[in-house]
């Protein structure tokens, strides 16, 4: 069994031969916490951080009440769950301004961690909120480091400041100087990426701390980061006391284990997340998402949130009451589909989702189809949309070329059609408002 | 310096890191369940993963049996020869030329600048290196990519930023083939694994070049980050699937990282590791040698 889907399976296996007596026993918890152990292991959670974790849940755990709806491992997940949320804590921390103007952010963080893009995201989800902000090119060794800041800069619609190729700390405390001069209130100073143990370039970043006194220093971390994260957060906390945390390429699948570690060494929040390749690809960071994230149970909040948010609740309510009069026709059949399409991206919902994530190509998901499909429809009279049954052979080819398709994918759809309507048929109603309506409890 | 002499240096704080954990496991003089339950947790510290680590334990389990072993000394000895030979499958074997070598892989790996020392390395030893640059998304990419071109004096083939990167590659393979090159070196963009969209045109530019070059030695090389975790596996599988890779390139082993999901891809994969990054110099991309890598970590 895939270890990124099993979890939640696996504990209550274990369970399933326990008798359920009310309370967890010593044995049982000890046996599920080897399982949340590997999970962690395998979320490249630090073995130490994973160690000190599960001593800690284990002795929380131990005789602790069975909640009447929930199962032994329903219960075991829900306690590790929850001391995973209050263990990376603060919510959407925010940034913090500072009360002299320029607000100065500090950018820091290993070789290709996402630095440069992070500092065009931020720019402009400030200039979003109304700020003014600066971006500083204080990579002076990468090649074409600067350039690139310069190129994000602009598609952020943000002022880039860059010296060339001089010393970077005065590369910053000129950029202070302009910001004040022109009234910009947030300077974002991107730094080169920097091994944890270079004392030379870790002794550059103190400098440049020295000399700018930044309001944030916040350390970009790869989510993909693996054992290593500790040490790497570590000397950078050391050496300049970070204030923050960001993860950056969650949009991955990665199960993001570095969240935790890093919390765990530094004590700082993380504060904003890169989900995207695109320049408003950043979240805040919510715990709540991220510990299920971590134990391989998907990001199944999110889905039920961009569920939520997208389907028209008395849409689908019509729909479902043409199923439950088993009228169920091709204009409901739109409706799906446009629902389907409002939801986004369907790779993406489909990565969101626990064990499916791994499992299912997410090219196998054709969103092409979708749109044949819905052509299909459209180019179908009201009346053979209200009742299929009139789509005969001369029909289907008149649909066929009405809407640019073969009538190989008319009778594709016609069969879809059917299908859907037998499986929906045997939701009841209730199903249905389970799928869409609440929040799923696992 | 000789090559791992090299990696040695860079890797003394991973050496001693590991060696202090090591020595932890093996100061017991008993080969019990506690001997084995530590040991685990050292391997899976070094990011081995527990496939590859149940692996092992397994074998070294085998392996104290049969020859009974006695002392946590002797099975320390033991440990390694298990890991050089997991590892001894993964050197990889010459280049045969004319070659097409497509660097693939996720983004901020060090694509471009493995690209550079590996272009500066054969022109050093007189070969004809052209280099195609494939990453038309990333801002500045070319850019970056240029000024390596200029360090190692080899030949870009570019196009402007949003450009088909399948039609660089088309140029470049032209230039190729038109110059009598030894190698063709092609830069992509970083793309996150899971993105079926970009997978896509990854296996687009790559049947350009099956289809234009047939008579070149076609590498397809996933560069990894040391620092990365679990998650390199599923780099590699979902890269294999795409291209079907034939090496790999581990970058930045010059921090506190192991690198010991290496372990895992030389077991589940069968990949041959190509090259090694140990340091910021041109120089530092190594060839990869498993008895003296399973040396600098244990």
């Amino acid at each position: 069994m895939s270890l990124l889907s099993g979890l939640g399976e696996r504990l209550n296996h274990i369970f399933s031969k326990l008798k359920n007596k009310g309370k967890l026993t010593e044995l049982e918890i000890k046996t599920a916490m080897r399982e949340v152990r590997v999970a962690l292991l395998e979320a490249d959670v630090n073995f130490m951080v994973a160690k000190d974790f599960i001593n800690k849940v284990t002795e929380k755990a131990i005789g602790e009440d069975i909640l009447k709806s929930l199962t032994p491992g329903q219960q075991v997940i829900k306690i590790v769950r929850d001391e995973l949320v209050s263990l990376m804590g603060e919510t959407n921390a925010k940034l913090n301004v500072s009360p002299n103007p320029p607000t100065v952010i500090l950018m820091c963080g290993l070789q290709g961690a996402g630095k440069t893009t992070m500092c065009a995201k931020l720019g402009y989800f400030l200039k979003k909120q109304g700020k003014k902000p600066l971006l500083v090119a204080c990579d002076i060794y990468r090649p074409a480091a600067i350039e690139q800041l310069k190129i994000v800069g602009k598609s952020a619609g943000v002022d880039v400041f860059s010296e060339g190729t001089i010393s970077p700390i005065k590369i910053a405390k000129d950029a202070i100087d302009y910001a004040k001069k022109y009234a910009l209130d947030t300077v974002i100073i991107d730094t080169a990426g920097r091994l944890h143990i270079d004392e030379k370039l870790m002794q550059e970043l103190e400098d440049i701390k020295k000399a700018t006194n930044p309001t944030e220093i916040l350390l970009t971390v790869d989510a993909m980061l693996g054992q290593d994260a500790v040490n790497v957060a570590k000397e950078f906390n050391e050496h300049l006391e970070i204030t923050g945390v960001i993860v950056t390429k969650l949009d991955g699948d990665t199960r993001g284990g570095v969240a935790l570690s890093v919390k765990a060494v530094t004590g700082k929040p993380i504060k904003m997340c890169g989900v995207g390749e695109k320049i408003g690809d950043l979240e805040p960071f919510y715990p709540d998402r991220m510990a299920s994230r971590i134990l391989g149970m998907g990001d199944v909040l999110t889905l039920i949130e961009k569920a939520q948010e997208s389907v028209n609740q008395e849409e689908l309510k019509k729909v479902e009451e043409n199923l439950r009069k088993n009228t169920f026709t091709f204009d409901d059949f739109l409706i799906q589909f446009e629902q389907i399409k409002k939801m986004g991206n369907i790779a993406d919902l489909v990565a969101m989702i626990p064990g499916l994530g791994a499992k299912v190509n997410a090219s196998d998901i054709d969103e092409t189809k979708l749109t044949k499909f819905k052509a299909i429809i459209q180019s179908m009279t009201k009346k053979e949309r209200q009742n299929p049954d009139l789509i005969k052979a001369s029909q289907k080819k008149r649909i066929a070329a009405g809407s640019g398709t073969t009538i190989q994918d008319v009778n594709q759809l016609m069969k879809q059609f059917e299908q859907t309507k037998q499986m929906v048929k045997n939701l009841s109603g209730r199903n249905m408002q389970r799928m869409f309506g609440r929040k799923i409890n696992f | 310096m000789g090559f791992f002499s090299r990696l040695f240096e860079g890797n003394k704080k991973t050496k001693k890191s590991f060696a202090e954990k090591l020595k932890y496991v093996f100061t017991g003089n008993d080969i019990d369940a506690d001997f084995y339950e530590e040991l685990e947790f050292s391997l899976l510290s070094s990011d081995i993963g527990t496939n590859a680590t149940s692996l092992i334990i397994d074998k070294l389990k085998d392996k104290i049996k049969e020859e009974k072993i006695k002392s946590t000394d002797k099975a320390k000895d033991a440990l390694k020869e298990i890991m050089v030979s997991i590892l001894e499958n993964a050197e990889a074997t010459k280049v045969k030329t004319p070659a097409v070598i497509m660097v693939v892989g996720v983004n901020g790996v060090g694509k471009t600048t493995a690209i550079g020392k590996i272009s500066n390395k054969l022109t050093k030893e007189g070969k004809k290196v052209i280099i195609a640059a494939a990453d038309t998304f990333r801002a500045a990419a070319s850019s970056q990519l240029e000024v390596w071109a200029e360090r190692a004096k080899v030949k870009i083939i570019k196009s402007s930023e949003g450009a088909d990167p399948a039609s660089v590659v088309f140029d470049a393979i032209s230039s190729a083939k038109a110059k009598n090159a030894d190698y063709l070196i092609i830069d992509t963009a970083g793309r996150l694994h899971n993105k079926a969209n970009l997978m896509e045109e990854l296996k687009k530019i790559s049947r350009v070049v099956e289809r234009e070059y047939p008579e070149a030695e076609y590498h397809k090389t996933i560069v990894c980050d040391a620092t990365t975790g679990q998650n390199a596996l599923s780099q590699v599988k979902f890269f294999n699937e795409a291209v079907e890779l034939t090496d790999i390139i581990i970058t930045k082993l010059d921090g506190t990282a192991k690198g010991g999901f290496l372990l895992s891809v030389a077991s589940d994969f069968n990949l041959p590791i190509r090259l090694v990054g140990v340091g910021e110099t041109l120089e530092d991309l190594i060839e990869f040698n498993a008895k003296e890598f399973v040396d600098s970590i244990i």
